[in-house]
């Protein structure tokens, strides 16, 4: 993927420049600062609040997009480094109006409850079943290690994800 | 986080020439990015050096295996050229953080910070690795220097890291249940001539444990190094272990990674 050259200007003593991203299959272009972090980008300028901040030190994964088609922490990517790249967040998982199999899985498993972990935790297991189409009890539980939730005790959210491996 | 000018370098000149005193080189960001947001690093200047495409790759020779500054470590997991000449250090990358750090976090990035507790710095001792910057090459024993400390300049950009190849070798880390960094790891290598033992998360700085290296270049047998007294007076402690249990962790997690050779 080539990344876009990007401008940038001094408005009110800040350094901004233009970030230009496929989020959930949409072209978006705004102005943003250099310290803006993908997660506030797509809070912040684009509303997209289903991407949810944890924590300060990149360990909890409630922040976890897809950038060019593998999972990342967006609290711990600058838009700028993104910059040019395609995005989905948790709203790009439907498909007209139907919910995306894993999430299907984690509603009808009870794989959530106070749900701030669940963004991160579907599209990480999202990510691990593109890698791994039937993964074991322990490969679920290894790739969902920088996903932390503190209400459901885990076992749940695993037979979600292996329900959903099975309609993938 | 505090203002600051994100560039993007093409190459390792432009990269150091924007390089200054209060510029860090943008790699990962999986420990740039959280020190900054916590207050704890503040840079007037961060130079992406991802897309630099000389710095990533994975190369493999007769007696190494050379690794680009900026390959990732799931490329290093996932690499099979990795898995057949140096299995443990396939598995060394498969272990650190979790999926969405190992996607971003690379090899370069974890050297040049050095935390006490990373994997990678126990790699280079272990596997004799020589460090190849825009500059100079420097061998690992003379590269980490302290905690979050090594013999790189200001400015000075690692290129690649050269590994040799072990007859045999294993990385056995006992890791802190929620980060996964090293409470204690110790990687052993088998050469030709002798045996490293390289210890990380037990003190300040990564090193090579001399006794153990001894005994089992002796005798490469778990036996020879069972019931070792490590002096623990260097060695951590924190709310996660003692100095005292790290003493003894090293020589456990030693003796495992023998018998795994
Ligand atoms: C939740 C979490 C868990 C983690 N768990 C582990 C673990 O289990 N084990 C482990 O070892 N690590 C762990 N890490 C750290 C991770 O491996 C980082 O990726 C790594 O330490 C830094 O690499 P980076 O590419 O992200 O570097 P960056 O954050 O981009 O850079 C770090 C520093 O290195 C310098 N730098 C980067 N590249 C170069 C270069 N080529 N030449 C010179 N200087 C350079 C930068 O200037 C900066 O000062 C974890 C991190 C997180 C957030
Ligand atoms: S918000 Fe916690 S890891 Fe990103
Ligand atoms: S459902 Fe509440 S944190 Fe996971």
């Amino acid at each position: 993927m080539i990344k876009s050259y990007r401008v940038r200007i001094l408005i009110k003593g800040e350094i901004m420049g233009k970030i230009s991203l496929e989020v959930n299959g949409r072209k978006v272009e705004k102005e943003a600062s250099d310290n803006t972090l993908l997660s506030t980008f797509l809070r912040e300028h684009l509303q997209l609040t289903g991407t949810h901040i944890g924590c300060d030190t990149s360990q909890c994964g409630a922040c976890v997009v897809h950038v060019d088609g593998n999972s990342l922490k967006s609290c711990t990517a600058l838009a700028a480094d993104v910059n040019g790249s395609k995005v989905t967040t948790i709203e790009g998982l439907e498909t007209n109006g139907k919910m995306h199999p894993m999430q299907e899985a984690f509603k009808k498993l009870h794989g959530l409850q106070c749900g701030f972990c669940t963004p991160g935790m579907v599209m990480s297991a999202v990510d691990l079943l593109q890698k791994n189409k039937k993964p074991s009890d322990t490969e679920i539980r290894d790739w969902l290690e920088g996903n932390i939730c503190r209400c459901t005790g885990y076992q749940n959210i695993v037979a979600a994800v292996k329900e959903a491996a099975t309609k993938m | 986080m505090k203002d600051f000018n994100y560039h993007s370098a093409k190459d390792s000149k432009e990269a150091s020439k924007l390089a200054s005193s209060s510029s860090a080189f943008l790699a990962g960001g999986m420990t740039t990015i959280p020190s900054m947001k916590l207050g704890l690093a503040t840079y007037k200047d961060l130079i992406d050096i991802k897309n630099i495409k000389k710095l990533s790759g994975i190369k493999v020779s007769g007696k190494s295996v050379t690794i680009g500054a900026a390959t990732k470590h799931v490329e290093v997991s996932n690499s099979k050229d990795v898995k057949k000449a140096i299995p443990s250090l396939s598995s060394l990358a498969e272990g650190i953080g979790d999926p969405q750090v190992r996607n971003r976090g690379t090899i370069g990035g974890s050297i040049a910070n050095n935390d006490p507790s990373a994997d990678y710095p126990s790699a280079c001792i272990a596997l004799n690795a020589t460090i190849h910057t825009n500059e100079r090459k420097i061998e690992s024993a003379k590269f980490f220097k302290g905690m979050f400390e090594t013999a790189l300049k200001k400015g000075e950009l690692i290129e690649a890291i050269e590994f040799q190849i072990p007859e045999k070798s294993s990385y056995q880390k006992h890791p802190n249940p929620a980060s996964r960094y090293a409470i204690v790891g110790v990687y052993v290598a088998k050469h030709k001539g002798d045996v490293n033992v390289a210890v990380t998360g037990a003190k300040s700085c990564v090193y090579n444990d001399k006794e153990m290296s001894k005994a089992l270049s002796g005798n490469f047998s778990s036996s020879s190094i069972d019931g070792m007294d490590l002096d623990s007076s260097e060695m951590n402690t924190d709310m996660h272990a003692s100095a005292e249990f790290r003493a003894s962790l090293v020589v456990t997690q030693a003796k495992k990674a023998v018998d795994a050779c």
